[in-house]
């Protein structure tokens, strides 16, 4: 089972405090070249076109601890042609993967949903994997308001 | 105390694409977060999700700090036969959660 | 740090400036919801069952309600049978006066309270998981009807001291809870919109704390960020404050379980 809250009051206090801190002791933030690092650690060094895939998140976001964000690709999602591996990336945080999703022709849609973490505003890659081995890609930006009443 | 809410349907025709939203309780703790003391709170998430239909694995998800908590994912697979679709979730800690839907297919 | 210091200098600028100020009470024609000053991206989250995280604490919940305690005393649902009938608008109606108590007792005091007293059991603490998922389990029998504060002497009286709590200033920066939500509502503070205070929806989802939490929670936050010293989980204060904001929220349509920013 996975028991994730064990809320006790004192575990709420080291929680909240831990969350405060984490705005004083975040590491330095992933560089740009490591952000590149990953996405070639992904595509192999292969070339990436822009295209085919689309990013759908609010420009402006109230808290960047969940972020809703959806991706989709241009793709017939056939045994021939379909999307392999869809790769999330971020710019800011202190790692610079978010997840990979691993698709095949029995998805029947491209598509994905799901909620990420954003540190501060930055921009979001999606690069998809397709069946004949191009790799696709779309990068947007997120823009994290800064929000007030935090707890400490 | 399984923690999972899951939405797909109970029947589709065969071949149709189904919808599947799959929500689980998880702190997601990042590993980069300190406690008072200064100590930094290990790295807790749950870092592989995979869906199987009829024992076939048909989606899988490697997550990584940047997953909010209660991670949420949907995706779709299409309709083939009638079975059971089964989701697991595995942590750092080693901990694994699996949940089980029928699904009933008709022609 | 720095989030902090540039919160606190919006604080500073916002409030006791005070450029323009209601310094009313909020009509009940004005009364609204912290759910219509969120972002579309947060009200979905709230307004869809299957994505709203608060939901993992219901389901939790719902399993309690049937669940016997340790000690072999009967389960919520041994007295109470379904919660969504013996339950349904209880949460839009508290903190209830208590006689047995003599005082005014919020709704997780209330859970407390029948577990030790009925079920003979230890009580969950304030904050825990399973008494956060109770009072979310409870408080969604209500979801979509009307607040209605109680009226007797004895919650009538703890709710004019919280009233008095609520306008009193406290804390470094010298604030009373009315100068942000009853004077300056619908300004921002950083890049937040400053709702009216009104506790429609707990416990909440509150993306800032990835989690869940009761309204006693998110007051200590507002005491903290005044830099007040916060009055302990479950103290009295709390649940005059929070009788006080049933009252001034009397009206508005419960929520339970809401997603706040």
């Amino acid at each position: 089972m996975i028991e994730p809250y064990p809320l006790s009051r004192r575990s709420v206090l080291v929680q909240v405090a831990a969350s405060f801190a984490f705005l004083a002791t975040r590491p330095a933030f992933a560089e740009a070249d490591e952000t590149a690092q990953a996405i070639r650690e992904f595509t192999g060094g292969a070339k990436i076109t822009p295209g085919k895939v689309s990013i759908e998140v609010a420009p402006l976001v109230e808290n960047g601890n969940s972020v809703a964000l959806a991706v989709a690709v241009e793709s017939p999602m056939t045994v021939d042609h379909h999307v392999k591996t869809i790769a999330l990336f971020n710019e800011k945080n202190p790692q610079p993967q978010i997840a990979r999703f691993h698709l095949s022709p029995r998805s029947g849609t491209s598509r994905v949903e799901t909620r990420i973490r954003l540190a501060t505003t930055q921009h979001i890659t999606a690069i998809a994997q397709l069946s004949d081995g191009s790799f696709w890609s779309q990068e947007v930006e997120v823009i994290v308001t800064i929000a007030a009443c935090t707890e400490e | 105390m399984a923690n999972a809410l899951l939405d797909l349907p109970k029947t589709a025709r065969k071949g149709e694409v189904i919808k599947i939203t799959t929500l689980v309780s998880h702190l997601m703790e990042t590993g980069y977060r300190r406690e008072i003391s200064g100590a930094v709170i290990p790295r807790l998430i749950i870092h592989t999700f995979t869906c199987r239909y009829d024992g076939e694995e048909v989606f899988r998800a490697e997550l990584f700090p940047a997953m909010a908590a209660n991670p949420l994912i949907a995706f779709s697979t299409i309709a083939t036969k009638s079975g059971p679709i089964s989701f697991t979730w595995v942590d750092d800690a080693g901990i694994t959660l699996t949940e089980s839907v029928d699904l009933v297919v008709t022609d | 740090m720095l989030r902090l210091r540039i919160i606190l200098t919006f604080l500073l600028g916002v409030v006791p400036g005070g450029a323009i100020t209601r310094a009313d009470d909020i009509a009940p024609k004005d009364r609204r919801s912290g759910f219509d000053m969120m972002s579309a991206e947060t009200q979905a989250m709230q307004k869809n069952d299957l994505a709203n995280p608060a939901m993992l604490w219901v389901r939790e919940g719902e399993a309690l309600w049937s669940t016997p305690p340790e000690g072999g005393g009967q389960a919520c649902s041994g007295c109470h049978g379904e919660a969504r009938i013996s339950m349904k608008g209880v949460a839009a109606r508290y903190p209830v006066f208590d006689a047995s108590a003599g005082t005014a007792i919020d709704l997780a005091g209330k859970i407390q309270q029948c577990q030790v007293e009925r079920q003979k059991a230890s009580p969950w603490p304030r904050e825990s998981k399973p008494l956060l998922s109770m009072s979310s389990y409870v408080g969604l029998q209500s979801r979509g009807t009307s607040i209605v504060p109680a009226h007797y002497k004895g919650t009538t009286e703890a709710a004019s001291r919280g009233k008095a709590l609520f306008n009193r200033r406290v804390g470094q920066l010298n604030l009373s809870c009315a100068n942000c939500h009853d004077d300056n509502w619908g300004q921002k503070l950083g890049s937040a919109v400053i709702p009216q205070g009104h506790p429609t929806g707990y416990p909440i989802y509150r993306l800032e704390w990835q989690g869940m939490g009761s309204l006693q929670r998110r007051m200590r936050n507002c005491m903290t960020g005044v830099r007040a010293e916060p009055y302990a989980y479950g103290a009295p204060e709390w649940i005059e404050l929070e009788l006080y904001l049933m009252q001034r929220a009397a009206g508005l349509t419960l929520e339970t379980p809401a997603v706040r920013p």
